[in-house]
């Protein structure tokens, strides 16, 4: 175990996962919540005809050239988004899926160009669809973890802004920030947090890591830095884990088991998050049902006693379920719980029968008279 | 531009000129002029579509202009900056984002605050000043999304009251809430308006304009009237404005599946709003 972890190339594929995680955990964030999750997808797929006019450019697989490639394409398809949201009628969706399929096709076009070609080196190119983390040497580490500084440092000290760009961006023009140069900002340092990542995730996943961390973090706090910092981590856990995992199985690529962990957090998270996954919710809704019931069994007790003019009149079960059509026995033993019903023996009859305690007869009647009263 | 430094009209609180704002080529607002003293309750009413958010928009510089000018105490904008304060559309933001009503009220403050510096005690306490004058600081730390449109509209106002204006411009703030909270919402604003401040509000409720606003601009694309409610609040520049979409009941004037206004038949309160026939 100790020989694996100081495998080297294992060392370097974790690290870059993990500066991975926490760049598009970070940045991720905002995009999410600018309702731009699938920037991430359309920088990423218009990354690939920057790698091949890279290859083109260099003549060879120089990583700097097909990466400066990368960047530059994926800017431009950034634009373009720009620019046909501003400049027609179409929403910022459509913009999105116009560009992404756009560059996308441009780049499997060069993409089977230059492998028709044949030739050295070109064999590589392909790896960019879907990553290939065995390739990363520590020279491009120190690349990541520069471009992940410097994301950080202006996330941090441009937090206030930021957050104000986020949330209502109106306001912030108003306020007198530069809105489009926060933005285009943010829209630039997460073009760089995909170029950082397409080696090891490829093209086509990493937009899963851009918008997975974030939906993830979203679901356990109410604070935008909890979140931000939350997304890191799990970005980072999901990075490390994957490279974990496909460095001790022999045939699992790297990128698609990093995404596989992310999925697997978030998941996790939309289930177990306390107030809002799905079991929670589902437990609340159960709750309040229950509560219903509870109210609406007390309450029957309740127009009989009056009926009857007597406060502990015993009602039968048999009466109580007819009346509800459905057994309440559940509610009843609910309610026994609270002091607030008892159960009595009605002689002759030797069916069960329940009447109001004191405590359950005021509080019947408290709700009757307010019966739509608020929580 | 070199005369921006020279006041214009510095002693209306808003001053608007030839301002036409077109979107895909077609006018939203045409040769607006408009002049809105200091110290009164304005209300911008007219027709859906008739470009009254766009107006706010256009004079806060969210929306660019293709003709005219704008001047708040005689300045532009961006010099008027600091007296000016916003309370954009409830439904313009994400209500999920992930934040308390505190720190929503204390983004009011980051405009003056500058480049890199925090938001410190100081500023919370402000904040927690105008949440109280909402009514709503027993909420500073609730989650937004956990708050009701009408305490989200509170929390909108006291983000605008924290900026200490003198010119606030509302667009729609009575709109989705209950009456409790609009009320409440015309309290605040005429506690503002009686401390000398001028208040703009985008509203859409033809009813409610005579006993809340002293100031009334009637806008359809143009402007149609404007000016102290009492002169402009005619039956003929409410026809004139909402146009075919409008129906003046008056007795003797059968409209099919609608009741005539029985009591005084030019007073302009028994105008309704109506699908075209």
């Amino acid at each position: 175990m100790l020989a694996f972890l100081q495998d080297y190339t294992i060392q370097t594929v974790a690290m870059g996962a993990a500066l991975l995680g926490t760049i598009s955990g970070v940045l991720g964030c905002f995009a999410v919540l600018r309702r731009q999750s699938l920037l991430g997808d359309t920088l990423s797929h218009a990354a690939l005809p920057g790698i091949c006019l890279g290859f083109l450019w260099a003549g060879a697989r120089e990583l700097e050239a097909l990466l400066a490639g990368a960047f530059l394409t994926g800017a431009a398809a950034a634009l373009l988004v720009l620019l046909i949201a501003a400049r027609s009628r179409l929403k910022t969706d459509a913009a999105l899926g116009i560009a992404l399929s756009v560059f996308f096709a441009i780049g499997v076009v060069l993409l089977t160009r230059i492998q028709a070609g044949g030739g050295g080196g070109q064999a590589g190119l392909s790896t960019f669809l879907f990553g290939q983390a065995a390739a990363m040497l520590r020279a491009d580490l120190w690349v990541m973890a520069a471009v992940t500084a410097v994301a950080i440092l202006i996330v941090v000290l441009l937090w206030k802004e930021v957050k104000l760009v986020t949330f209502d961006p109106g306001f912030a023009t108003a306020a007198g920030l530069p809105v489009v140069a926060l933005e285009i900002a943010l829209t630039v340092m997460i073009a760089l947090a995909i170029v950082v990542g397409l080696q090891l995730v490829g093209v086509v996943l990493m937009t899963a890591m851009i918008v997975a961390p974030p939906v993830a973090a979203r679901q356990w706090t109410r604070r935008l830095e909890t979140m931000v910092l939350l997304s890191a981590g799990f970005g980072v856990a999901a990075g490390v884990t994957g490279a974990m995992i496909s460095a001790t199985a022999r045939g699992l690529s790297t990128g698609p088991v990093i995404v596989l962990a992310i999925s697997a957090i978030v998941l996790v998270s939309l289930l177990i998050a306390p107030g809002r996954g799905l079991i929670w919710t589902g437990l609340a809704a159960l709750a309040e049902r229950r509560r219903l019931r509870g109210r609406q069994v007390l309450l029957t007790l309740y127009r009989l006693a009056e009926e009857h003019r007597d406060p502990a009149y015993p009602a039968e079960k048999g009466t109580l379920d007819a009346y509800h059509r459905a057994a309440t026995g559940p509610a009843l033993a609910r309610l026994e719980a609270e002091g607030l019903v008892r159960s009595v023996s009605h002689h002759p009859e030797p069916t069960p029968h329940w009447e109001l305690t004191p405590e359950g007869h005021a509080r019947a009647e408290d709700l009757a008279g307010r019966p739509e009263r608020a929580k | 531009m070199a005369d921006d430094a020279a006041l214009h009209e510095p002693d209306l609180a808003l001053h608007v000129e030839d301002l036409t704002v077109s979107y895909h080529g077609a006018p939203v607002l045409w040769d607006i002029d408009l002049d809105i003293p200091q110290g009164v309750m304005a209300a911008i009413v007219g027709p859906n579509g008739a470009g009254k958010s766009t107006l706010i928009k256009s004079v806060l510089g969210l929306v660019r202009p293709i003709a005219g000018h704008v001047r708040l105490f005689g300045l532009p904008y961006r010099n008027a900056r600091r007296r000016v304060g916003y309370v954009p559309q409830r439904s313009s933001v994400d209500w999920d984002f992930p934040t308390t009503a505190l720190d929503v009220v204390t983004m009011g403050l980051y405009g003056r605050l500058g480049w890199f510096r925090r938001p410190g005690r100081r500023e919370r306490e402000a904040a927690m000043a105008a949440l109280g004058e909402v009514g709503m600081q027993d909420y500073a730390d609730r989650q937004i999304s956990q708050l009701s449109g009408g305490q989200q509209q509170r929390v909108f106002i006291a983000r605008a009251l924290v900026q200490d204006a003198d010119l606030y411009f509302l667009d729609e703030p009575m709109a989705g809430v209950d009456a409790t909270t609009e009320r409440a919402i015309v309290a605040i604003l005429r506690r503002l308006r009686d401390r000398g401040r001028t208040v703009v509000v985008v509203h859409h409720d033809l009813q409610t304009v005579r006993s809340y606003f002293d100031w009334l601009v009637l806008l359809n694309v143009r402007i149609v009237a404007q000016g102290p409610v009492a002169e402009t609040y005619t039956a003929a520049n409410l026809r004139q404005t909402y146009g075919g979409q409008i129906a003046l009941l008056e007795p003797g004037d059968p409209v099919p599946g609608a009741r005539p206004a029985e009591p005084a038949p030019t007073d302009p309160r028994h105008l309704e709003t109506m699908p075209r026939p």
